[in-house]
């Protein structure tokens, strides 16, 4: 039976192999040897489209998502309103089926739209230039940390504990081949000035911190700038693309480079990806700067234009002396924030993060006064905040999804010293009945519990 | 090409109106707090209604050439057909909407198609411990050399520090072997296009970390004496890393593992059909053998043990191998990208899977043989595997064409260019890759807009040194884009 994605047929298969001259197909993979030829592999048998999307659907309906669940998970993947013109527009075909704009006068694009992207980060994060993306937010904080270590020609790379885990244990593995010493997180409980006070000096090639931070709170970090700046190490801020709808941009406190997640940004959830690195910097750094750049050029005929640009700093020329090995970006996912952040503008992103500040503080505020949990009001926060349990989270959790809602993040692992403490996030995506809700649901876990006991 | 697709297309910003939003937004449905004092002040982005939106980006799109326009033959991209079933299976809301830090037992589905997904992988290379947390395949290499790099250090070997690497490789094998803090140690290419084995025995030594090998190569050639090269390697305590990037010539014909290579990337987006999106997401999984496994980066799926699996009613769980390098990304990786790879396989199956390599080895050697008359091909003397390369030197001695002018005439036949000037080996190097997914039909169309466009580089050069002619914007000015960088709207 002929497969519908293989559009030759017998017919044609023997008239190439005649043109080819050979008898046989077999004779032009004659060059592999035998012994190592066609070995048997035990796959499941092929499906029709019609059995496939059954057994889509099969594997889909086990899992809960974040459309029937009220969702107060974040912890670094954010559940926020994509606007219907983003996956109607990033799924176009000619978007979605191109490959890296090599040939420009037939990708023009891909390549005006990854320079609208770029201008956009800009806009957010106040930088002078933003790549065309990375893997994801840890990956954009390693390249980060890797610039800085070339830049400086020093050694030592500082992270505050508060930076996202994942985000530090991808910097380690980036970073173990090098000879670098990163420092910073021993103590999770540990300030940021604590840090500083221990780890900064002439020898320290960059601090690297999350603002907000992996715990939701917020920080005036002008005088942690001028401190790092002090002693010639690069600042690098990790931010949250959602949030610079509503805070000062990094840039003006005084960030060499930002880094950040920007799956927010127009992306689904998607159980982890794929997402989206943003890095941004200063245009002093540019060629130390990994991954592809758009540029604006002009045509023969005098029209504006755009190309891949810089690109020796890049693998496929420089080889074993390039930035990063980095070849590909997420330009599809860069596209979706470059069609979400135009769908909203300038209006549109400042109210979606004055809803997220307004109803986390609601909620913080209603399970604050729930006997047995506490959340600290006078920590700024932006849409996410520690809630102090009186049970261990994952039992209250458990006891959430009878009702239909994802609780927040377990902090007991990494950070030890809050106890029994849970990381709620709320976006736009939550009502005010999800979040009494939950706060209704958080009280009963309490009573439940104590009734047991 | 499109009615639209000359018009110089403005930029988001210069449509913008103040006043203007693309989307509307509730209003705040509990009361309000007091907004923090480091408010920025202004934020400069566009406004635009959404039909401004979606008209700017369509119109953006024409602009674009792509799969589903015909063949986009780039070497060693495998630009194959992208199913669109694939397409909504990412859409659904059980794997679009769900969070990487939900219980596992609300996740069931996405770690089974995650398990099966591993498990399929290491059948189709022959490897069977499975990471499938890489973002790409760039990023695939790089967690393969770390794997090797632990596996070395678990020995307490620590004075290997060469990666040997064939002239012909990525860019992206020696970057990445520096990025792993080792040297890389180049490696001729021999008369027939195989890496020449007597320099291998001269440089596999006890500082040899691993041989970095694409198989078939960037001259679209299978390695006549890769079991011989391995065992090289081998010989020497070293492993061979496998460049995935080619796996779609030989998938389900040969397994890596089978011929000696120890560690694979594949890109999902090559050979297991997810779309390339302009340019990314793809997905790199790694695969490797059994006493490497415990060092793959995780979490990896694995089958949740019995006594839990009868408390909570989980049958999947996430878990950390013993001696893991650790994370080189946040979550678990690309997972819509795994979930269109999960779908392309099982499209495929059992009966089907060997069709897609010998049906891209038949159109790449037809190609070959429509062309090699007209076109010279180094390595015509050989078969080819799922592409060739052709050289474009005689235009350029004889008419004064190099293989850009060819690759810019091409456009205007309606049709992407192949790859150009790599390999480096190569000169003038035109490295063309059809996939299974052309008809023959396709093929001659393209092989005939090849054999007129040799004949105008004869009769009408300069045709070829003005092209293209027919695409949205005229060449570009690549130089000054470099000496003077815009890299964004200036407002």
């Amino acid at each position: 039976m002929p497969h519908p994605y293989i559009p030759n047929t017998d017919a044609d298969r023997a008239a190439m192999l005649n043109a080819i001259g050979v008898q046989s197909a077999d004779e032009l993979f004659a060059d592999i040897s035998a012994d190592v030829r066609d070995p048997k592999i035990n796959l499941p048998r092929a499906l029709s489209e019609l059995e496939l999307s059954r057994e889509i659907a099969r594997l889909t309906l086990q899992n809960a998502n974040l459309v029937e669940n009220a969702c107060f998970l974040g912890a670094g993947a954010y559940n926020h309103f994509i606007p219907a013109t983003v996956p109607h527009l990033i799924f176009r075909t000619e978007f979605y089926t191109a490959y890296t704009p090599y040939q420009p006068e037939i990708s023009q694009g891909t390549l005006q739209t990854i320079f609208e992207y770029q201008s956009m980060i800009c806009d957010l994060t106040g930088m002078e230039l933003a790549n065309a993306s990375h893997y994801d937010g840890a990956t954009a904080a390693a390249e980060g940390a890797i610039l800085a270590i070339n830049h400086t020609h020093r050694d030592k790379v500082i992270v505050c504990p508060t930076l996202h885990p994942e985000y530090r244990a991808t910097l380690r593995t980036y970073l173990v081949g090098q000879d670098v010493e990163i420092v910073g997180d021993e103590d999770p409980s540990a300030t940021f000035d604590q840090v500083l006070d221990k780890h900064l000096d002439d020898k320290t090639a960059c601090v690297i911190v999350a603002n907000p931070d992996f715990l939701g709170q917020v920080r005036d970090l002008k005088a942690a700038a001028d401190r790092i700046h002090a002693q010639g190490a690069l600042f690098i801020v990790s931010a949250y693309p959602i949030s610079l709808g509503l805070y000062q941009p990094p840039a003006e406190y005084g960030a060499d480079v930002v880094v950040g997640e920007g799956q927010s940004l127009g992306n689904p959830i998607a159980f982890g990806g794929p997402y989206l690195g943003i890095f941004a910097t200063k245009m002093e750094f540019v060629r130390r700067t990994a991954g592809r750049l758009i540029g604006q050029t002009t045509d023969t005929k005098g029209r504006r234009g755009f190309v891949l640009t810089l690109t020796t700093r890049e693998q496929h020329i420089r080889r074993e002396k390039a930035t990063s090995n980095i070849c590909t970006n997420q330009a599809l996912n860069a596209l979706a924030a470059c069609v979400y952040l135009s769908t909203l503008g300038k209006t549109g992103l400042r109210q979606v993060a004055e809803l997220c500040y307004h109803k986390a503080h609601y909620a913080a505020k209603k399970i604050n006064r729930l006997p047995g949990y506490r959340v600290d009001l006078k920590k700024e926060f932006f849409n996410e905040f520690v809630v102090e349990c009186p049970h261990p989270v994952a039992e209250i959790n458990a006891t959430l999804r009878e009702k239909k809602i994802i609780g927040g993040y377990d902090l007991a692992k990494e950070y030890p010293h809050l106890g029994n403490a849970m990381l709620i996030a709320v976006t736009e995506m939550n009502t005010k009945e999800q979040i009494d809700a939950l706060v209704d649901a958080l009280a009963q876990v309490k009573s439940k519990k104590g009734k047991r006991a | 090409m499109s009615i639209v697709s000359n018009k110089t297309e403005p930029l988001i910003y210069e449509l913008s109106s103040p006043g203007r939003i693309g989307a509307a937004l509730p209003d705040c449905d509990v009361p309000k707090t007091e907004l923090p004092k480091s408010a920025r002040a202004e934020l400069k982005l566009p406004e635009v209604s959404e039909v401004d939106v979606v008209r700017h980006f369509t119109r953006l799109s024409q602009k674009n050439y792509c799969v589903d326009l015909g063949i986009y033959p780039l070497g060693s991209c495998t630009m194959k057909y992208n199913p669109k079933i694939n397409e909504e299976a990412v859409k659904l809301r059980g794997f679009a909407q769900i969070h990487p830090y939900q219980d596992a037992d609300g996740t069931q589905g996405a770690l089974e198609m995650m398990y099966a997904l591993q498990t399929m992988l290491g059948e189709i290379s022959g490897l069977p411990g499975v990471t499938l947390q890489p973002a790409a395949g760039a990023q695939g290499e790089l967690t393969g050399i770390l794997v090797i790099r632990a596996y070395h250090l678990a020995r307490k070997d620590a004075k290997r520090k060469k990666v040997l690497v064939p002239d012909s490789a990525h860019g992206t094998n020696p970057a990445t072997s520096s990025m792993s803090g080792y040297a890389v140690v180049n490696i001729k290419t021999d008369a027939r296009g195989n890496i020449d084995l007597d320099e291998l025995r001269k440089l596999a030594d006890d500082a040899t970390v691993c041989l970095m090998l694409t198989n078939p190569n960037t001259l679209g050639l299978f390695e006549e004496n890769v079991q011989a090269a391995c065992q090289i390697v081998h010989d020497a305590g070293g492993l061979v890393y496998g460049d995935g990037a080619n796996l779609n010539a030989i998938v389900g014909v040969a397994r890596p593992g089978d011929y000696g290579i120890d560690v694979l990337h594949s890109n999902l987006h090559k050979t297991f059909s997810v779309p390339h999106g302009g340019g990314g997401p793809g997905a790199g999984p790694v695969m490797v053998r059994d006493f490497l496994a415990p060092f793959l980066p995780g979490p990896i799926v694995v089958k949740a043990r019995p006594e839990r699996s009868r408390r909570k009613g989980k049958r999947y769980a996430f878990a950390m191998p013993k001696k893991s390098v650790g994370r080189v990304k946040s979550f678990y990786g690309n997972f819509l990208a795994l979930v269109r790879a999960y779908v392309y396989i099982r499209a495929f199956g059992k009966e089907h899977l060997r069709e897609i390599a010998e049906n891209a080895v038949i159109n790449a050697n037809y190609l070959l043989a429509r062309l090699r008359d007209t076109y010279s091909a180094p390595y015509g003397f050989r078969r080819c595997k799922h592409e060739f390369v052709l050289t474009g030197t005689p235009f350029k001695e004889k008419y004064g064409v190099n293989t850009l002018d060819i690759a810019k005439r091409i456009q205007d036949y309606g049709y992407y260019p192949p790859t150009v000037y790599f390999p480096l080996t190569v000169p003038e190097c035109l490295m063309i890759e059809p996939t299974e997914t052309q008809s023959k039909e396709s093929l001659d169309e393209f092989a005939d807009a090849l054999i007129k466009i040799a004949e105008e580089a004869r009769t009408n050069p300069q045709l070829l040194h003005d092209a293209p002619h027919d695409a949205p914007v005229t060449r570009l000015d690549e130089v000054k884009a470099a000496r003077e960088p815009v890299l964004r709207y200036k407002h």
